[in-house]
């Protein structure tokens, strides 16, 4: 811990609060999948984390396809761009949506472990998948995104933070992303349809609402989410691999955790929360301790505050 | 009974019928006892057939059986935690890392704890092992006792995250683990001033002393599942409240099912860990925890033999039949010139095969390929009418890890 003293330089605390923002961003994208689909059908989908992956997975790939480069003018290249997020999105949530399908609806009414342990079979598949598409290997995305200094350079202000440009998009593009889906589950009739199936499945049916639809409705934006998520990690930190999934999906299992799962805002809260902590955790311990960390609060939380911070008290019924 | 299970059981019906293995009813068992004896006789000739056949080009050796046994004396003792108590553990390697690197700390002489004070290892193999598993449920307990009042895929997910953090503490912890290079050599086991090596005589050996251990493991297991205890732990799984008021200790009966099943999972590590002679943190991770798990259910959960099975189908494909296939992939690619057949990797691919077993086994047959006493009389009664009593008592398991229940009700 003799790194605390690092804690008394202003502009690299500031710098490691905007890397945690910034990773917090991509985890709260996944993170509200995993709270979607709990809050509706209590199932932790273990295989969203490979999910994400496979966003990263398909953008990496089309980009690829495409031939872009940083060296292209900004129109095409945002065109690019904007391609491959609307690919791996709707990929993602077809994806996610197929999954509920195939492997978890015919087990709605299974034993709740049932449906999880089918869950994290599927996540095994879909590893595999990652494998066979890009190989054991990590593969370097292109570096498409402009990495001048925005304070340096943007704003013309001296310091030595490094933010960058690709910092600030991430947080561009998730933000709207995420009032969105809180706009959309708040104000629209599916949106309605997503709570009341939630609250009451039988009741939601009886007034009509058609529950499957709901649900892989609810699928859908998940894995919408984290099909960005896949390209939003990649653009950021420059690389897919078949692992990242695993990893970023118990990050963002804890974040829906520790913010109360199944509620929207608490996932937000509770990524951003997550990021910072993985960010001060890699500053002033170790970043080979940093999953120790996580893992750690997440049992914590679990054992001593299943509801989360901002969660309703879930019946303990099992 | 819940609508689930009503579900569940026309489902099972079709493919209960087909079953071709079916225990429980008094015939059978006579029949099964025969099965028993028959597979016990070869279990004790193998070495020689082995020897004689030479099996181990068919990668059928001793050699290829010894990590078999132990895999399939770690879904026993899973079997415990998931089948009868009905806790999904997701991170049992956990205890089987303590136990490795108890062992190996104890009594390597690379082990840092003898480094630092320039002395060599006093502790006996044997002494080891006893420690390990005094370890594995020591830990079993700290993890199960905060726990215990969290639902069922909580608790998977805690006990996930317990499974992460030991290997990565053993990882990150150089000055008293050696990291990431591990401990080797480690004692081994001797038995009146015979030393279980690994030379080839040695090997035979080994066989016999992981077949000893096995079957007292079964023994134990046995009656364990017969005891007070054992009921204790199946009536919590179907249904907790119930269990507590007749009297059960939920809290003392849940954390017996933890330490029970760690200790086993720490006894197979420690174990193991003089067999291989070498501990590593990368020995240790989640797949290892979903390979037992796998054969827990692929068996059937709660029953015994089932488990054994299911232990033996997952070990045999695992250790065997990967490789064989392997091999005549790479065979086909040679001799039809295709580079992408040639360098292909089943191995890689193998959790890939676990997981959809997993899926399939979740919708199709959930019980498992040996369903225990009860669901057969749910699902067959006009075919046996004879069930014994204690069988209802004492094999209520299989189709469900815990009652189902609208959670919002």
């Amino acid at each position: 811990m003799g790194n605390l003293v690092l804690l008394t330089n202003p502009s690299i605390v500031f710098e490691t609060f905007l890397i945690g923002i910034t990773n917090g961003a991509v985890i709260a994208l996944i993170a509200l999948g995993y709270t979607l689909v709990y809050g509706i059908i209590e199932l932790i989908n273990f295989a969203h984390g490979e999910v994400f992956m496979l966003g990263a997975t398909v953008s990496l790939t089309l980009l690829a396809a495409l031939g872009a480069s940083a060296g292209w003018p900004a129109a095409q290249l945002t065109l690019a761009l904007l391609l491959a997020l609307l690919v791996a999105m709707v990929f993602c949530a077809l994806l996610n949506a197929g999954i509920e399908r195939l492997a978890y609806r015919r087990l709605r009414h299974a034993p709740r472990l049932a449906a999880l342990i089918s869950a994290i079979g599927v996540s095994f598949i879909l590893q595999n998948v990652g494998l066979a598409w890009i190989g054991p290997n990590p593969q370097n995305f292109p570096d498409l995104l402009p990495s001048q200094n925005v304070f340096r350079d943007l704003l013309g202000i001296q310091s030595d933070i490094n933010f960058k440009v690709k910092d600030l998009l991430v947080l561009l593009l998730t933000v709207p992303l995420m009032v969105g889906l809180q706009r959309f589950v708040a104000t629209t009739r599916l949106g309605k349809a997503m709570r009341a199936t939630a609250q009451d499945r039988d009741a939601a049916a009886l007034m009509g609402i058609d529950i499957n639809l709901t649900i892989a409705l609810t699928f859908l934006l998940g894995g919408a989410l984290a099909g960005s998520a896949g390209l939003l990690f990649g653009l950021y930190n420059g690389y897919a691999q078949w692992q990242i999934g695993f990893r970023a999906g118990l990050q963002a299992f804890t974040a829906a955790v520790l913010g109360g799962i199944g509620n929207i805002s608490g996932a937000v809260l509770g990524a951003f929360l997550i990021g910072l902590i993985g960010a001060f955790s890699d500053l002033l311990i170790d970043q080979r301790w940093t999953q120790t960390v996580i893992f750690g609060i997440l049992i914590i939380i679990l054992v001593f505050r299943p509801s989360g911070l901002l969660g309703m008290q879930t019946p303990e019924k099992a | 009974m819940p609508r689930g299970e009503h579900a569940g059981a026309e489902k099972g019906d079709r493919v209960g019928a087909r079953s071709a293995l079916r225990w429980g009813s008094i015939t059978e068992r006579q029949k099964q006892g025969g099965t028993l004896i028959g597979l016990l006789l070869l279990a004790l000739v193998y070495p020689f057939l082995d020897e004689a056949l030479r099996l181990q080009q068919f990668n059928l050796g001793m050699s290829t059986l010894v990590p078999i046994f132990f895999f399939v004396i770690l879904a026993l003792g899973l079997n415990i935690v998931v089948g009868f108590a009905g806790l999904l553990d997701l991170g049992y390697a956990a205890f089987y890392v303590i136990g490795a690197y108890t062992t190996a700390l104890l009594t390597s002489p690379q082990s840092p704890l003898y480094e630092s004070l320039r002395a060599t290892p006093l502790v006996n193999f044997w002494v080891a092992l006893a420690l390990s598993v005094v370890m594995a449920a020591l830990f079993g307990v700290l993890l199960g006792a905060p726990t215990l009042r969290l639902r069922g895929d909580y608790l998977a997910i805690v006990t996930l995250a317990f499974g992460e953090i030991v290997p990565r503490v053993f990882l990150n912890l150089p000055e008293y683990t050696k990291g990431a290079a591990g401990i080797n050599p480690i004692a081994y086991p001797t038995f009146f001033g015979y030393q279980f090596t690994l030379d080839p005589t040695g090997a035979r050996w080994w066989y016999y002393l992981i077949l000893i251990i096995g079957l007292v493991s079964i023994f134990a297991i046995v009656r364990l599942r017969d005891s007070r205890l054992g009921r204790a732990w199946m009536a919590m799984r179907e249904d907790e409240l119930a269990a507590a008021s007749m009297g059960i200790d939920l809290v003392k009966t849940k954390l017996l099912a933890f330490a029970l099943g760690a200790s086993f999972s720490g006894f197979a590590g420690s174990a193991y860990a003089a067999y291989l002679q070498v501990v590593s943190p990368d020995q240790f991770n989640f797949s290892i925890s979903v390979i037992v798990l796998v054969m827990v259910i692929l068996g059937g959960l709660g029953n015994i033999w089932g488990v054994i099975l299911g232990g033996f189908i997952i070990g045999f494909f695992d250790n065997v039949l990967v490789r064989t296939i392997n091999d005549w992939i790479r065979a086909a690619g040679a001799a039809s010139g295709s580079p992408a057949l040639r360098e292909f990797n089943l191995e890689q691919y193998k959790f890939g095969i676990f997981g959809l077993a997993l899926v399939l086994l979740m919708l199709l047959r959930p019980e498992g390929l040996v369903p225990s006493a009860r669901r057969k009389a749910e699902l067959h009664p006009e075919t046996d009418q004879v069930l014994e009593q204690e069988d209802m008592l004492y094999e209520l398991s299989g189709e469900s890890l815990e009652p189902m229940e609208r959670p919002r009700s």
